[in-house]
């Protein structure tokens, strides 16, 4: 915590001392990188910033956009089995909203919905548009709740803390099964229920050291990965056997 | 203490992987299984996807297979000629299984396919066991004596070979059958398949029983190999941080297993492998019978069409 003031002490004093051109948002994230390594278990990142003059603070974390594949079970036989799908364009892998206040006081709907802020917002259409529309808002909401589930998709909205006026600060959690890629961080100021300025600073999450290695390598040289776990295996099974025997 | 394991993307608690190789190991060491049936599921209940555990510890099989075989071959009880046909069919049938495994992964129904194969051996192996553990106590009872079948339509096939380890003169069909059978199973549930090659080697084949168990571990390190190749290429699921891990956890428990066996009776554990079996298999029906905690799932990220 001492930490987190100074270096807000520290933007708090760039800001001041540079002169801010029309500049009414300012914001930085305690890391741009989210390692995952062998130990990895979640991490939180510390968004902090100040602002020129009142207004409430809105943040948005994107995780990558992919096309994602959603499946729905029906009964068979007595059992559960996979019996439709649907493919959503544009799914972010990881999506969280905090503000300093609840979210329905700071912005209008219309607002909301432009910016694609909070999970109902999310633009998510299903590459068949042929499909009726109330099967794919069925898929949809599923997917969200899967995401929800998963702990990827933030249930509730997190809190922006003000720490005076200006100084504003919220901590970013990703859990230990989060999707690698770059993400987006959208920042808003609102007053009056509107946007009036938003800045945006992306982060990466990326496997770092031996498991991006070995992830890597799994996936660009797939041969030489599963050649190499059977010498591995052959190895590990041989000392295994010649150890057991002089035991 | 948790560790990222890179292929499955989860972070799982080491001494929980430990104590499952472990335990499982301790299980083959008693009775001499291969473990693979009950590891695998294990994995599904702790959350590592299905695919994933299937390759993965189609890999781990390797590991154990050869540390296994190791000491069959030192006392000469490996019939390399045997082995090389039940690859020959082996290869075939890992090769199909995992063409099969793949293109059912890729309709989505890869996951309930495994888990029923699971239940269906799970079952037979189960009530056979205890079956058979139950007649062993009441024969030690009743000092029967045992009686081995034959069946003799096999030595009417055409292609016949002679193995001389085995001492037999069959049709090398037989042997390229099973093993093709078996390949199919590494491939689809991450099994060696031991449990059905032995007794099938030894009632169908007429193999001598001392030959058996080395020579279906020399069979089962090289269609778990083929299997864990392919899965890696087309699937890429196979973890060897945890397939590592499970091995080094079953070295220690086969070792306490092995021990162990020799001080306590034989046919009261193996009844109580029995029941282990079958509460592994009747969680895993359950688990398809219920209705699931969501109806809707995510099938993962696709490619642009």
């Amino acid at each position: 915590m001492k930490r987190v003031l100074q270096v807000m002490a520290v933007v708090f004093g760039t800001l001041s001392a540079a002169p801010a051109v029309g500049e009414d948002l300012v914001v930085d994230l305690s890391g741009t990188m989210v390692p995952i390594t062998t130990g990895f278990v979640g991490s939180d990142l510390l968004l902090f910033g100040a602002t020129e003059g009142a207004g409430d603070v809105v943040v948005v974390v994107r995780g990558t956009q992919g096309d994602e594949r959603v499946r729905h079970k029906g009964k068979t036989a007595g059992i559960w089995i996979n019996r439709d799908e649907m493919i959503f364009n544009g799914v972010p892998g990881f999506y969280s909203v905090a503000a300093s206040r609840p979210l329905d006081e700071v912005l209008i709907a219309a607002e909301q919905f432009d910016n694609q802020i909070g999970s109902a917002n999310l633009r998510l259409t299903a590459r068949d548009p042929a499909r009726a529309r109330i099967e794919v808002e069925a898929f949809r909401e599923a997917l969200i709740r899967n995401k929800q589930r998963r702990g990827l998709y933030r249930t509730n909205v997190g809190k922006v803390l003000f720490i005076d006026n200006r100084l504003f600060r919220t901590s970013i959690h990703f859990p230990a099964n989060v999707p690698v890629g770059t993400y987006v961080v959208d920042i808003y100021l609102a007053q009056g229920g509107r946007v009036i300025s938003n800045k945006t600073t992306l982060l990466e999450v990326r496997k770092f050291g031996f498991e991006a290695r070995v992830f890597d390598l799994a996936h660009r040289h797939s041969l030489i990965y599963g050649l190499l776990a059977i010498l591995i295996a052959v190895v590990a099974g041989w000392f295994a056997g010649v150890v057991a025997r002089e035991r | 203490m948790q560790i990222y394991l890179p292929i499955a993307e989860m972070s799982v608690n080491i001494f929980v992987i430990l104590g499952m190789g472990g335990v499982v190991g301790f299980l083959s060491g008693l009775f001499g299984v291969g473990g693979g049936f009950l590891m695998t599921p294990l994995l599904f209940f702790i959350g590592v996807p299905a695919p994933v555990a299937v390759a993965t510890e189609a890999n781990q099989i390797v590991a154990s297979s050869v540390s296994g075989v190791l000491a069959h071959w030192r006392r000469g009880n490996v019939d390399f000629k045997m082995g090389l046909v039940l690859v020959a069919g082996g290869a075939l049938g890992s090769t199909l299984g995992v063409w099969l495994f793949t293109f059912l992964r890729g309709i989505g129904h890869i996951d309930v396919v495994i888990r029923l194969a699971y239940v269906a051996f799970l079952s037979i192996i189960g009530a056979l066991m205890l079956a058979e553990s139950i007649r062993a106590i009441l024969r030690r009872k009743s000092r029967t004596p045992l009686k081995r079948h034959h069946h003799y339509w096999v030595h009417g096939l055409p292609f016949k070979v002679r193995f001389r380890r085995s001492r037999l003169y069959i049709s090398v069909l037989l042997p390229i059958a099973l093993g093709f059978l078996a390949g199919i199973l590494a491939a689809i549930m991450g099994v060696g398949g031991g449990f059905l090659m032995v007794p099938a080697m030894i009632y169908l084949l007429g193999m001598p029983t001392v030959m058996v168990v080395g020579t279906s571990l020399f069979q089962i390190i090289f269609v778990t190999a083929n299997v864990t190749v392919l899965q890696a290429v087309n699937n890429q699921t196979v973890d060897v941080v945890l397939a590592m891990l499970l091995l080094v956890g079953a070295v220690f428990g086969a070792q306490l297993g092995a021990r162990a066996s020799s001080r306590l009776q034989g046919e009261h554990l193996r009844s109580l492998l029995a029941l282990v079996v079958l509460s592994v298999c009747a969680k895993l029906a359950y688990d398809l019978i219920v209705v699931p905690v969501d109806l809707y799932s995510l099938g993962g990220v696709v490619g642009s069409p």
